[in-house]
């Protein structure tokens, strides 16, 4: 059992990782830099514990830090949230010799899912389908991977992550200036200049897939559709993966099962995949094995607490679910409200939220860390909140959503919530199954 | 331990039911921790929204992300576009961006400014000679404080 957590990472995650635990009758310590230390999950928490000055650099990425600040606060487990050190496997391997609890899979897991290619092998010892491609040190192995692919192609970071060191590639005379860009970007985001080669699909969909597991046995959630994209990231989420045959979306989760399975999967995890719009054919792209930003709109649809599930199975307990217990109802959709001017390019828009009215009502659910005066530090992502609907069928969540969009206001700092209601107004939106190239065609909307 | 969080999105979502079938606007709420006001919005449509205010958790005294008081009036300075690290170099160890007596142009690079992981210019804005880089490297900035002083 799980007495007192440490939650390592701030916002709206930080908030919502407090409010299960507190449910669950466990204590919850913040670790928090001085920039949040008057922050709400920084009330809200039992204790919060300053481990270091505002930038992430010299607080929320120091393993050392975090961990001993977790340990002295006599903590016997530490959930990581989502990014910052959530899939680093030397936080892990530090947080489990200093005798407590990680919240997530094995340190082997993240060890294989942090490297790209050792995930696309694991993925294909699965039996599933990853895109034509591979690993290509030199301009002469990626000509010679190019008779896989063909053109165009992308060239992705082994060790890479939002966007960075990924470079689509049209034309073979182009080949040779985009490997050396890709490598130099690869390098200076992480640390590792190797890159790798995919086909690219003109009209993807980003389709993943909600796992749980408990290392002996795994489960599906269902999908999810995240095709809406700006800079390889994520603003609007939904659940199910809309306008797709019955047959093609339990494929995706069968093929996602075999994967938590084959690696013996502890804990909550994404299986991402590229499904392509019109033949509804699906590659694997990788697992994060973390919570999701996007998990609420799973939890909406089946009605199961995922960081409950987190906790459950980091504890030592099996999964008391089976797949037949899962099952979901109607759709839900969230949007990411961030700090970003998307009439200026997304720039970022730090700042304090003079008043923060979020919509409410039924099947509305707010994520939020900011209220009133709510402050936005320029350290941090610019994410402020999500607004998730849940609707009894696609039609009626959109309808809904655009309801609260309309009574949303976040003065005092421009959001993406303008963006999102010219989405909402799209008949394209509306269809469903959009692909990741939506934003581009959006009217009024900002060209990519 | 401190009690229960207030108000899960299903109890605000039991509130809004339970005005939508009365004759009020809104609901005020007010505890020593935190005050709730569910109310109409003010769109079209006839939605509600929810607004808190949080004691004590407002931030106060954090200049480093409003706006700078006063800095504005020096016409012959060069503004932060938003807050941020201010940076003169493009990398640690890399020469600065400008040095006083260097000449400029409205396209020149005068210093980076990081906001939220992302690297944004700051550009001169004008024709001038600098006189002065006023912030020291990698110092916190809000946004309209004057960084780079021209001649």
């Amino acid at each position: 059992m799980i007495r007192k957590l440490f939650i390592a990472n701030r916002g709206e995650i930080a908030l919502r990782v407090i409010r299960t635990a507190r449910r669950m009758g466990i204590a919850t310590v913040l670790g928090v830099s001085e920039a949040d230390a008057h922050s709400l999950p920084a009330r809200l928490a039992d204790e919060a514990i300053v481990i270091g000055p505002a930038p992430s650099s010299q607080s929320y990425l120091v393993i050392g830090r975090v961990v001993s600040a977790a340990r002295d606060a006599e903590c016997d487990a530490v959930h990581p949230g989502y990014g910052f050190l959530s899939e680093n496997a030397a936080f892990a391997r530090a947080v489990t010799e200093a005798g407590m609890r990680f919240v997530g899979p094995d340190i082997t897991t993240l060890e294989g899912m942090g490297d790209k290619l050792a995930a696309r092998r694991l993925a294909l010892e699965a039996g599933l389908p990853v895109l034509p491609g591979g690993e290509a040190e030199t301009a002469e192995a990626v000509q010679a991977r190019v008779a896989e692919t063909g053109f165009p192609l992308l060239l992705k970071a082994v060790s890479g992550g939002g966007g960075k060191g990924m470079r689509r590639v049209d034309r073979a005379e182009d080949l040779d200036s985009a490997l050396a860009m890709a490598r130099a970007e690869a390098q200076a985001a992480f640390g590792n200049p190797a890159v790798y080669v995919e086909r690219f699909v003109a009209r993807g969909r980003h389709v993943e897939v909600q796992l749980l597991g408990d290392g002996q046995t795994a489960l599906h959630l269902g999908t999810r559709d995240c095709s809406i994209q700006r800079r390889f990231q994520k603003l609007v989420e939904e659940a199910p993966a809309p306008a797709m045959p019955e047959n093609a979306r339990s494929a995706i989760e069968d093929a996602a099962v075999r994967l938590a399975r084959h690696l013996g999967y502890r804990g909550a995890g994404t299986a991402e995949f590229l499904v392509d719009a019109d033949d509804f054919s699906f590659y694997f792209l990788e697992l994060n094995a973390r919570i999701q930003v996007e998990h609420p709109v799973t939890e909406a649809i089946t009605g199961i607490d995922l960081v409950e599930q987190q906790l459950l199975v980091a504890a030592g307990k099996p999964l008391g679910l089976t797949q037949a217990m899962v099952r979901p109802e109607g759709h839900a959709i969230e949007v990411r409200i961030n700090a970003e001017d998307p009439d200026a390019d997304f720039r970022p828009s730090p700042g304090r939220a003079m008043r923060a009215a979020w919509p409410a009502g039924p099947g509305i659910r707010v994520d939020t860390h900011i209220a009133d005066g709510g402050e936005i530090p320029p350290f941090y992502d610019s994410l402020m909140g999500k607004l998730i609907v849940h609707g009894a069928t696609r039609a009626e969540a959109v309808d809904r959503l655009a309801d609260a969009l309309s009574t949303l206001a976040i003065d005092g700092l421009p959001t993406t919530a303008s963006l999102h209601r010219r989405i909402v107004a799209d008949p394209r939106f509306a269809a469903g199954g959009v692909d990741t190239g939506f934003l581009v065609g959006l009217s009024g909307g900002p060209g990519q | 331990m401190t009690e229960d969080l207030p108000l899960t999105a299903e109890d605000v979502a039991e509130i809004v039911a339970i005005l939508e079938n009365s004759g009020y606007r809104e609901v005020d709420i007010a505890t020593n921790r935190f005050r709730l006001r569910v109310a109409r919005g003010d769109g079209a449509e006839a939605g509600f929204t929810q607004e808190w205010q949080w004691a004590g958790a407002t931030g106060a005294g954090e200049a480093d992300t409003g706006e700078a008081a006063g800095a504005e009036s020096d016409p012959q300075a060069i503004l932060a576009p938003l807050p941020g690290t201010f940076y003169h170099a493009p990398q640690p160890g890399a020469p600065p961006f400008v040095q006083p007596g260097d000449s400029v142009n409205a396209e020149t690079v005068v210093g980076i400014v990081e906001t939220m992981k992302l690297m944004n210019p700051v550009h001169a804005g004008r024709s001038g000679f600098v006189a002065e880089v006023i912030v020291p490297n990698a110092t916190m900035v809000a946004k309209g404080q004057a960084l780079v002083r021209l001649a």
